[in-house]
């Protein structure tokens, strides 16, 4: 427990009698601290509700910020945190707009206005306040970074049709497990949804192929061919290849092609559609 | 940007998946810095990733270390990777392609072998596995 009811009181006491002073302090010392990165205006209503919440738990008892009681102060350190994570501040600024009371508080011990062993014991509940503005803000942070690699395995594996029975996965960056089981969904699905008998693998954006990328990159092509289609592996770069045949990698009687261009040239043959190159008509 | 690329030895610690990601950029950054062909650079990474991979689905996690070599001539990178793990029982059948115990291709080690100039190993049964390799710039 961080404080007494009577200390509490006496809190919630010193804070509604220098309200004005207290509010005024305190948005100063935090715009100080994140150097005019948020408005003025914007720091003293968070300030504000803040105060007010104090005052108001403090009366009835804000003993320790984790008790029933103090739950409507921890909604108002959630919230301001919550905030100061998504606006990108760092954990040391957001922690920095509750620990700036203790300043404030320092000033009022120097002019007598506070004795200077409950300044001792409020901050000890500042600490904690501080603590738990710390915790919120990294479990927003882990949130966003969980959203954010949620985000990007659905951005970085589209399925895209590029003729009449054909598609293509384009893929880009690191393979790993969890991606190689979302191309692969998308791509059988894809191969169902579309009716194509075809379907083109680039990996012209996978900057190493190690024996791992490539087994994913050869179940994928066994699935889509239990299901009926043919797979074109194309994108093989030239250091890439050297490497695939260092490593001893076979990938057997699947179709390889150097550019994406040259495997939708050759299922375009397969399928019989013919291409010819149109001249141009030469003005007279 | 050479220049700046501090090419003291470096270590990086082996515990996910998302540190073999790291390894791998490591060794590229480095293999970029002692210029490196980009065939010779891409063989390099993929050994590493072989290596890195195996240390942690194998070894149980362990760390890889990358510096800068120089015999007078030429210079190269050269990546330790140790763990203490469980050791490799049959080194020959370790080595062999297509044996695998861990449902991979069989390649990665025998592979990895390939892809450097220089390759070497340590292995002791319940003490753990140190594998060195070296690629040289031609």
């Amino acid at each position: 427990m961080a404080l007494t009811i009577e200390e509490s009181g006496r809190l919630a006491g010193l804070l509604a009698e220098h309200a004005e002073r207290v509010v005024q302090r305190w948005t100063e010392v935090v715009a100080a601290s994140l150097r005019g990165r948020l408005s003025q205006a914007e720091l003293r209503l968070q300030v504000q509700e803040l105060h007010r919440s104090m005052i108001e738990v403090g009366a009835e008892g804000l003993t320790d910020v984790q008790s029933e009681r103090a739950a409507e102060v921890r909604a108002v350190l959630a919230e301001l945190s919550r905030g100061r994570a998504r606006q990108g501040f760092s954990a040391t600024e957001t922690a920095i707009s509750i620990y700036a009371l203790k300043d404030v508080l320092a000033e009022l011990a120097d002019s007598g206005d506070v004795e200077l062993r409950d300044v001792i014991a409020f901050n000890a509940l500042i600490d904690q306040m501080g603590l738990f503005t710390f915790e919120t803000y990294v479990q927003t942070r882990e949130g966003l970074i969980a959203d954010q690699a949620e985000q990007l395995l659905e951005l970085s594996t589209p399925v895209v049709k590029i003729w009449d029975g054909v598609v293509a996965v384009p893929l880009v960056g690191t393979l790993d497990s969890a991606r190689a089981q979302v191309v692969m969904e998308r791509l059988l699905q894809t191969l169902v949804d579309t009716g194509s008998p075809y379907a083109i693998i680039d990996i012209t954006g996978v900057p190493a192929v190690d024996t791992q990328v490539a087994q994913h990159i050869l179940k994928t092509v066994v699935a889509a061919r239990l299901m009926g289609a043919d797979c074109i592996i194309s994108g093989i770069r030239p250091q890439i290849a050297q490497t695939i045949v260092a490593l001893g990698i076979e990938f057997g009687d699947i179709a390889t092609k150097a550019s994406l261009a040259d495997a939708l040239r050759h299922v375009l043959r397969l399928t019989g559609v013919e291409t010819a190159r149109r001249h141009a008509r030469r003005e007279a | 940007m050479t220049a700046g690329v501090d090419l003291g030895p470096k270590a990086q610690a082996i515990g996910s998946d998302e540190d073999v990601v790291r390894v791998r950029q490591l060794v590229r950054t480095v293999a970029v810095a002692v210029k490196l062909s980009l065939v010779d650079q891409t063989k390099l990474v993929t050994a590493a990733s072989e290596l890195a991979r195996n240390t942690l689905i194998y070894g149980g996690g362990g760390n890889a270390e990358v510096s800068v070599v120089d015999d007078g001539r030429r210079r190269g990178v050269r990546i330790v990777f140790a763990d203490s793990g469980p050791g490799i029982p049959d080194l020959d059948l370790a080595l062999t392609d297509g044996y695998t115990t861990g449902g991979g291709l069989g390649l990665g080690l025998s592979g990895a072998r390939r892809l450097v100039d220089e390759f070497d190993i340590q292995t002791t049964v319940g003490e753990g596995t140190r594998i060195t390799v070296t690629k040289w710039s031609r």
